[in-house]
């Protein structure tokens, strides 16, 4: 069975020394290895950013995209080949900005595939200018005088988008965080996990410490019950968005596949590609 | 006795215009006539003037009538709008209810029926149609009984009462149309068909069919005039086979979901129109750079932006061929009949994984939603190739390095592994890359991996690149067109013949890599070549002039009023620019 060193591969990262997404590439190697998958049955898709480029630096199918259309991609892939393991990735840029229609509608759907995002409330790659994730009165290069928008609410966004799984990790805490993605993986539908992974070059008010100082852990709330989406939704708003662990999770709801009438049970690959002489002459004669 | 016959029904959008004009086409084509559709339609549900123009011949039929025999006209904007159609052996057939008034100017007739008096004496005023088209059968000298079939199809599911109803409908519309006719019984005859059942489908259904054909078994795509109904034929049956159509939130979303579908083994396809097109540029882009299959039809309508979104237009054929930043391999293929768009979406599919690059098939909106007979397709000249496809276990590789799955062969065609398979992994990305698909910026590896990509063009094989009817080794004009413009130019071709003006005609199906070998020739052994199509810049006469040069000789003769070419008026046009 392979261990999560058999999804290393030999190329070196891009990111800032310190940059969070290495904990977030070292969270879905551990995560892949505990479920028991080998490297060719896990496939990475991202988008582009500095988040973007886990896609390579993870020993596995990797396709790295365009920006905004990782999950689109990710949910073409998973519908071709259902056996296979899909994990999409990407930035807040990435996944709130330019590609929010399709983190709305990929949540809708509920393709059975697990969705990292790599929350740092800023544009690292492009040299610091505000994300949709950046909090009112944020001072970066496009917003000088202070950021003038509210920062976007992704897990009420997911909660209210119909979620059947939504939670949130730290990058520092790889262990939930491996833990969180073990479970989006396992959970039959589209998972959706926000992870807060510090850009330590471009954002110094979102840092290791602040985040540290103002995290709450679910599971240090007694009575927090994850398949109550009421109180995912008031506790979400009442903490502000800044908690971690399983937000709320619907292990009911079947997946998209599950649901799709007539639906091949392999990878559509596999499928025959011919029609018979039979069957298209039946096609045939449906317009005659 | 008639040797053509050009029929239209026209009235309000909603009021069952479309199904009139439908159940009248499939009796003629039941009794073995030939036929070719044309709607006239809004792009609201409910009102604004819509018709259904029919032509019928016992021959083949190429293209839209220049007149018009019979107008069934359900309210007086349809006479208004269509009545210099008419000549003076037309008839206008109008319902009563409406109080129809006949143009001054009309040159022909108008028979007042009460359409939806008998229908409402019958039930239901919805039953007007069917008394219209009893109506239309005793013009045409025909027994009502060959309408029964039909009405039996479409009715048969609501019981047997609501069929013989229908039925009374159109026999008392024959009753009520044969007394008025009177002595002129029989005028309208058409020359008795050949019983011979042929296919009668849009180009829409020529294209979907050719892609379950050619083992498409995903779809994504998102709703849009003149597309809709491919996608629309896949929902009905994909589910049959086992695969799926995802309706996506935008054309972005489909086209990217395609590619990774295409990406991990399955032939999938999107279909949209010019505003759609414009979305998918990115992602044409990415197919083509991460060398992932990816099939698109574009059925033109017209632009630029919403355009005339119901309307004839060939103006994308440029932003087909140009479109996405950057440069990529591609192939653009414009189909111009039922026949050829069936085995160019074969053909499409083929070379989309052979070559590992976006394929393009362009329709026009005449040609995806215009109604024709065709003989059925033939099953033995169906050919599924999906080139360098690794079917055998891969070695694994000691080094732990990557799969080539960018490897720089000879043909450019690089070996392609599926997601899922053991010792296959490798990376993609829309980022420059090694033969691994680890991003690589180094000049050396830019040049060999743009060279690899663009040498896989050289490959291509294309079955008939260019229809070409060119009987004359001299010819005063060669009339050059793509697409839906073909059974114009066809006639116009046959008009001029008989009258000793020798015209070639070259119809280029393979528009992009442009064929000019095919095309050099013809170019050269005419007075003049005029390239008709639907759009004010003439795109293809430029395209032309940039392969084959002629520039001097070459004349654009262009048309964006939203209407297809009518023969007759393509050939006065093109008689000006002979003169």
């Amino acid at each position: 069975m392979a261990t999560f060193k058999d999804f290393r591969n030999s190329v070196k990262p891009n990111w800032c020394p310190g940059c969070g997404d290495f904990s977030v590439q070292a969270a879905i190697q551990r995560a892949a290895a505990n479920v028991g998958i080998e490297p060719h049955e896990l496939a990475v898709v991202a988008g582009i950013g500095c988040s973007g480029r886990i896609a390579g630096y993870i020993n596995s199918y990797g396709f790295h995209g365009i920006h905004g259309r990782a999950l689109p991609i990710a949910q073409g892939l998973k519908m071709a080949n259902r056996d296979l393991n899909v994990i999409a990735s990407g930035g807040d840029g990435d996944g709130f900005a330019i590609g929010m229609a399709h983190t709305v509608h990929a949540i809708r759907r509920n393709i059975d595939i697990t969705y990292v995002v790599m929350d740092n409330q800023i544009y690292g790659l492009t040299k610091g200018q505000t994300s949709p994730r950046s909090a009112k009165g944020f001072i970066t290069k496009s917003t000088p005088e202070g950021a003038i928008e509210p920062s976007l609410k992704p897990l009420e966004v997911a909660l209210s988008s119909g979620a059947t799984f939504v939670a949130q990790g730290f990058s520092t805490d790889i262990k939930e965080l491996t833990a969180l993605i073990e479970a989006g993986i396992q959970h039959k539908g589209f998972s959706f996990i926000n992870v807060f992974s510090p850009c330590v070059t471009y954002n110094k008010v979102n840092t290791y410490e602040w985040f540290k100082e103002h995290l709450t852990k679910l599971s240090d709330i007694e009575e927090y019950d994850s398949s109550n989406r009421e109180l995912a939704m008031q506790t979400v708003m009442e903490k502000e968005g800044l908690v971690t662990g399983i937000i709320y999770q619907d292990t009911q709801n079947k997946s998209y596949q599950e649901k799709v009438p007539g639906f091949a049970e392999g990878p559509l690959a596999n499928l025959d590609m011919n029609l018979s002489e039979d069957q298209f002459n039946e096609l045939v004669k449906e317009f005659m | 006795m008639l040797h053509q016959l050009s029929w239209k029904v026209g009235g309000q959008q909603g009021e069952g215009i479309e199904s009139t004009g439908e159940i009248f086409s499939m009796a003629m084509n039941r009794l073995g006539y030939h036929l070719y559709g044309y709607r006239h339609f809004s792009s609201r549900i409910k009102g604004g003037h819509t018709n259904n123009k029919i032509t019928v011949r016992p021959t083949e039929v190429r293209s839209i009538a220049d007149d018009l025999d019979i107008l069934v006209a359900f309210d007086q904007e349809t006479i208004e709008v269509n009545y210099k159609e008419l000549t003076e052996k037309s008839i206008i057939l109008a319902d009563a209810k409406f109080e129809p008034v006949k143009p001054e100017d009309s040159k022909a007739p108008l028979f007042i029926v009460p359409f939806t008096e008998i229908a409402t004496e019958l039930g239901t005023s919805l039953m007007k149609n069917m008394v219209a088209i009893g109506a239309t059968s005793a013009l045409l000298n025909l027994e009502t009984s060959v309408f029964q079939g039909v009405v039996e199809e479409i009715f048969g599911r609501k019981g047997e009462e609501v069929v013989q109803k229908n039925m009374d409908a159109i026999q008392k519309g024959f009753d009520a149309m044969s007394e008025l006719l009177g002595d002129r019984v029989g005028e309208w005859e058409l020359a008795p068909a050949d019983g011979k059942r042929r296919m009668y489908m849009i180009g829409n259904d020529a294209v979907a069919l050719g892609a379950v054909a050619a083992g498409s078994r995903f779809m994504s795509a998102y709703p849009i005039t003149p597309a809709s109904e491919i996608m629309e034929y896949m929902i009905k049956k994909l589910p049959k086979l086992g695969g799926a159509v995802i309706q996506t939130e935008d054309e972005i979303a489909a086209a990217t979901m395609a590619i990774g579908a295409n990406y991990g083994g399955v032939r999938a396809f999107t279909a949209s129109a010019g505003p759609g097109l414009s979305l998918m540029m990115e992602a044409i882009g990415l197919s083509g750079m991460t060398e992932q299959p990816l099939v698109i039809f574009d059925t033109q309508r017209g632009g630029p932006s919403t355009g005339l979104p119901t309307k004839q237009e060939q103006s994308d054929l440029m932003a087909m061929l140009y479109g996405t930043h950057g440069e990529i391999p591609k192939v653009v293929i414009a189909p111009s009949t039922l026949e050829e768009a069936f085995f160019d979406t074969i053909q499409a599919f083929n070379i989309a994984e052979e070559l590992q690059i976006p394929v393009i098939v362009i329709t026009d909106l005449q040609l995806a939603l215009g109604k024709q007979t065709t003989e059925p397709f033939d099953y033995s000249k169906i050919e599924i190739r999906r080139g360098k496809i690794i079917d055998h276990e891969i070695e694994p590789n000691d080094n732990k390095d990557y799969f080539k799955r960018y490897e720089n062969t000879e043909d450019g065609v690089s070996p392609r592994v599926f997601p899922g398979t053991p010792n296959g992994i490798h990376h993609v990305t829309g980022v420059e890359h090694d033969e691994t698909g680890k991003p690589n910026e180094a000049p050396g590896n830019r040049n060999a991996q743009m060279d690899k990509r663009f040498r896989k063009l050289e490959k291509l094989t294309f079955d008939t690149p260019v229809y070409v009817n060119a009987p004359h080794e001299e010819a005063d004009v060669l009339l050059v067109g793509f697409n839906s413009t073909r059974g114009a130019i066809e006639e116009v071709q046959e008009r001029f013949s008989a009258e000793g003006v020798k015209v070639n005609h070259a119809h280029v199906r393979l528009i992009f890599p442009f064929p000019s070998s095919e095309m050099a020739p013809l170019v050269a052994s005419a007075k003049k070549v005029i390239v008709v199509e639907n759009n004010k810049t003439g795109q293809l006469a430029n395209i032309l002039k940039m392969n084959v040069g002629g520039h001097d000789k070459i004349a654009s003769l262009t048309k964006y009023d939203g209407t297809p070419f009518l023969p007759g008026e393509l050939k006065n046009k093109v008689k000006e620019l002979l003169d």
